[in-house]
C-alpha cells in the first residue's frame, strides 16, 4: 500500500480529529469553576478510569501518584510540570506549551486542589527560554483568575540551564533546590518526600493536558481511544526519514508498521522508539511490534532511519549523548557509557575483534541492573536492540 | 558594563538567600556577561552563604552555566542525530568559515562563541540552532550565516 504524502497527510489528520484531545480549544476557565465544586475523589475517580499512565517515559500510572501525594500528611506539597523535555526526538510539549499552556496550568490546579498544594512549578529546559516571556504573561493572568475563584494556588517557573539528566524527576528535584542535578535513590518517590522534602506530584507536560481533558469529559472519549494496556492517546514527536514530520496526536496500539506507512518514506529500515533511552525496530519486526507500553513503550519519540543511513554512525550518536549526559554520579553508567563508546569505536576500526561486541552487550546488561537511575539503566535499550539487529553494520 | 557585584547582589535581592533559589542567581549572573567567572562564583557563595566550593559545583555542572568567557552572542548548533543527518555538518563549517573560527572558539572581537549541543527540539525542522534564546531552524548554510547579520 504506497500513498502519496498528500493521500498520507489526509488519512493522518483525520486521526488526529478524530482523537483532538490535547490541542482542542477549550474555556479553563469554565472548567476551573466546575472542578473547584467537585469532590477530589470523584476527580481522582475520573483519572482512575481513564487508565493514564505518565506521558514523559516511565509510565506510571498517573492515579497513583496522585492517591500517594493525596494520602501524605504534611500541610505543604507541590505540584511540578516536568518541561524539561530533553529526550532526542520528542519536541511535543514544546508546542503543547506554545498553544495550549492554559491547559497544562488547569492540569496543574486540578492535581493541586486533589493533593493539597498551593504552590506549582514548571520546570521548562533552557533551550526553550524563548518561551518564557508568553508562558510568564500567561501564567499571571492563570494566578490572577485563582485568586479571584478564592482558590490558594500560584504557579511559578524555573528554567533548566542544559542537562538532560534534570528532566529525570529527583535530579529535577535536586536542581529546583540550588543543586548538581544528580538522581537520588528511590524510594521515597516524590510524591512522598519531592522538593524541599514535601510530597511532590510530578508530571509531564502532556500528562497534565490529558488529565485536564479527562476531568472535562467526566471520565469518558480518552479511553474509548488505545487498547486494555496502553489507553487513550498520545503526542508524537515524528522526525528522520519521513514522508511526513511534526507533531501529531495519535491512537495508541498502532503497530509500527502502520505508522511507517503513514509517516515513512517508502524506505524506512528502521524506528527508533523512544529516542536515545528507546529501543530500535527493525523492519521485519515492524508488524508485530505494538506502540504502546505492551509493545515499545515512548515518550512520544520516534525517529525513522531509511537504508541510505548507517546504523553506527546512529549508535555512535546516542552512545555519545548519553556519555555526555550521564551525570557522572554512580559508577556503571559514568565509565560504561564511556566503555561502549570506545568499544564500538574500537570494533569499527579493527582494533577489536567482532566478538568483543558481546562484551559491550553484557556490560549494557550490568549497567541496567547496577546504575542508579533511569538514564543508565535504559542505556542498555538502544544499544542492545541496534546491535542485535544491525551487527554487521556495526562491525563492518 | 556593571561590576560583577553589583550584579551578584541584584541577583540575589531578586530571589533571596535561600539556596533553592541558586540556580535562578546563576542564571540571571551569567546572562549579564554570558559566562559566570570565579570571583562571581565567589561574591555569589559569600552572598548566600554557601562555600565556593559548592556554588562552582554546582555552576560547573550545567553546560549553559558558561564558565570560560564567552562572546557576546552564543551559536549553540544541534549535533544530535536528526539534524546531523540533516546537513549539520555543513552548516558548521558555513558558520566556521562565515566567522573565521573553529567549533568551541570565539572570535577576536568576542562577537561570537560557536558552540554545539544536544537536541533542542527542532528535530522536525533540522538543522537546527540557538543564538541566545532565539531559534532557527529548517537551516541552510547561506540561512544560518543572514542569521549572523542579525546580531552584527
Ligand atoms: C534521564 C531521564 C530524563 C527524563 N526526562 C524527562 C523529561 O524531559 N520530561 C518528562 O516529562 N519526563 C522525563 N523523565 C521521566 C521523569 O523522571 C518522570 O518519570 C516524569 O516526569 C513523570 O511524569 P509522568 O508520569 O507524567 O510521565 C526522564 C527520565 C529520565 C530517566
Ligand atoms: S545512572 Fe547515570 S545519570 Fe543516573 S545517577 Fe548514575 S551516573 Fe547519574
Ligand atoms: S536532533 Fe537537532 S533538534 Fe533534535
Amino acid at each position: 500500500m504506497v500513498m502519496t504524502r498528500d493521500e498520507k497527510l489526509a488519512k493522518i489528520n483525520a486521526h488526529q480529529e478524530r482523537v483532538n484531545l490535547i490541542f482542542e480549544k477549550i474555556d479553563t476557565l469554565r472548567l476551573m469553576e466546575k472542578v473547584l465544586t467537585l469532590d477530589n475523589n470523584k476527580i481522582l475517580e475520573y483519572i482512575k478510569e481513564s487508565g493514564l499512565k505518565g506521558r514523559g517515559g516511565a509510565g506510571f500510572p498517573t492515579y497513583l501518584k496522585w492517591k500517594l501525594a493525596a494520602d501524605q500528611k504534611s500541610d505543604v506539597k507541590y505540584v511540578i510540570c516536568n518541561a524539561d523535555e530533553g529526550e532526542p526526538g520528542t519536541f511535543k510539549d514544546r508546542k503543547i506549551l506554545e498553544e495550549q499552556a492554559e491547559k497544562v496550568f488547569t492540569g496543574m490546579a486540578i492535581c493541586a486542589k486533589v493533593i493539597g498544594a498551593s504552590l506549582g512549578y514548571i520546570y521548562l529546559r533552557g533551550e526553550y527560554n524563548f518561551l518564557v516571556p508568553l508562558l510568564v504573561t500567561k501564567m499571571n493572568v492563570f494566578n490572577d483568575d485563582m485568586k479571584k475563584f478564592g482558590f490558594n494556588f500560584t504557579i511559578d517557573l524555573r528554567s533548566g540551564s542544559g542537562a538532560y539528566i534534570c528532566g529525570e524527576e529527583t535530579a529535577l528535584i535536586e536542581s529546583m533546590e540550588g543543586y548538581r542535578g544528580e538522581a537520588r535513590n528511590k524510594p521515597p518517590y516524590p510524591a512522598e518526600k519531592g522538593y524541599l522534602g514535601k510530597p511532590t506530584v510530578i508530571n509531564n507536560v502532556e500528562t497534565l493536558v490529558y488529565c485536564t481533558m479527562i476531568v472535562l469529559n467526566e471520565g469518558k472519549k480518552f479511553k474509548n481511544f488505545g487498547t486494555e494496556i496502553s489507553t487513550g492517546s498520545k503526542v508524537f514527536s515524528v522526525s528522520g526519514d519521513a514522508d511526513v514530520e511534526g507533531i501529531y496526536e495519535l491512537e495508541l496500539g498502532m503497530t509500527i508498521q502502520e505508522f511507517v506507512d503513514l509517516f515513512g518514506d517508502g524506505d524506512t529500515k528502521a524506528v527508533q522508539v523512544g529516542g536515545a533511552s528507546g529501543f530500535c525496530v527493525p523492519r521485519k519486526k515492524f508488524k508485530e511490534t505494538i506502540i504502546g507500553f505492551e509493545g515499545v513503550p515512548t515518550g512520544g519519540s520516534m525517529m525513522l532511519f531509511n537504508s541510505s543511513r548507517s546504523m553506527y554512525h546512529i549508535l555512535m550518536n546516542y552512545m555519545e549523548f548519553m556519555q555526555e549526559e550521564s551525570c557522572g554520579q554512580c559508577t556503571p553508567c559514568r565509565v560504561g557509557c564511556q566503555q561502549l563508546v570506545k568499544g564500538i569505536q574500537a570494533i569499527k576500526h579493527k582494533k577489536r575483534p567482532a566478538s568483543y561486541l558481546d562484551e559491550l552487550v553484557k556490560l549494557a546488561k550490568t549497567m541496567r541492573v547496577a546504575s542508579k537511575c533511569g538514564l543508565g539503566q535504559s542505556v542498555a535499550n538502544p544499544f542492545i536492540s541496534i546491535v542485535e539487529n544491525f551487527r554487521e553494520e556495526i562491525i563492518y | 558594563m556593571q561590576s560583577s557585584e553589583n550584579i551578584v547582589r541584584k541577583a540575589v535581592k531578586k530571589y533571596g538567600k535561600g539556596r533553592e533559589n541558586l540556580l535562578p542567581i546563576l542564571q540571571m549572573v551569567r546572562k549579564e556577561n554570558n559566562y559566570l567567572s570565579e570571583d562571581q562564583l565567589r561574591e555569589i557563595a559569600t552572598e548566600m552563604d554557601l562555600s565556593a566550593a559548592d556554588v562552582y559545583g554546582v555552576a560547573t555542572f550545567y553546560s549553559f552555566m558558561d564558565m570560560q568567557p564567552k562572546g557576546k552572542n552564543i551559536i549553540r548548533i544541534c549535533k544530535t542525530i536528526t539534524c546531523f543527518m540533516k546537513g549539520k555538518d555543513s552548516i558548521v563549517t558555513a558558520l566556521e568559515d562565515a566567522l573565521g573560527i573553529k567549533m568551541g572558539e570565539t572570535t577576536p572581537d568576542r562577537k561570537f562563541s560557536l558552540l554545539e549541543a544536544n537536541c533542542i527540539g527542532w528535530c522536525h525542522k533540522g538543522p537546527a540552532m540557538l543564538i541566545n534564546d532565539k531559534v532557527y531552524v529548517e537551516l541552510t548554510p547561506e540561512k544560518a550565516i543572514q542569521a549572523l547579520e542579525e546580531y552584527r
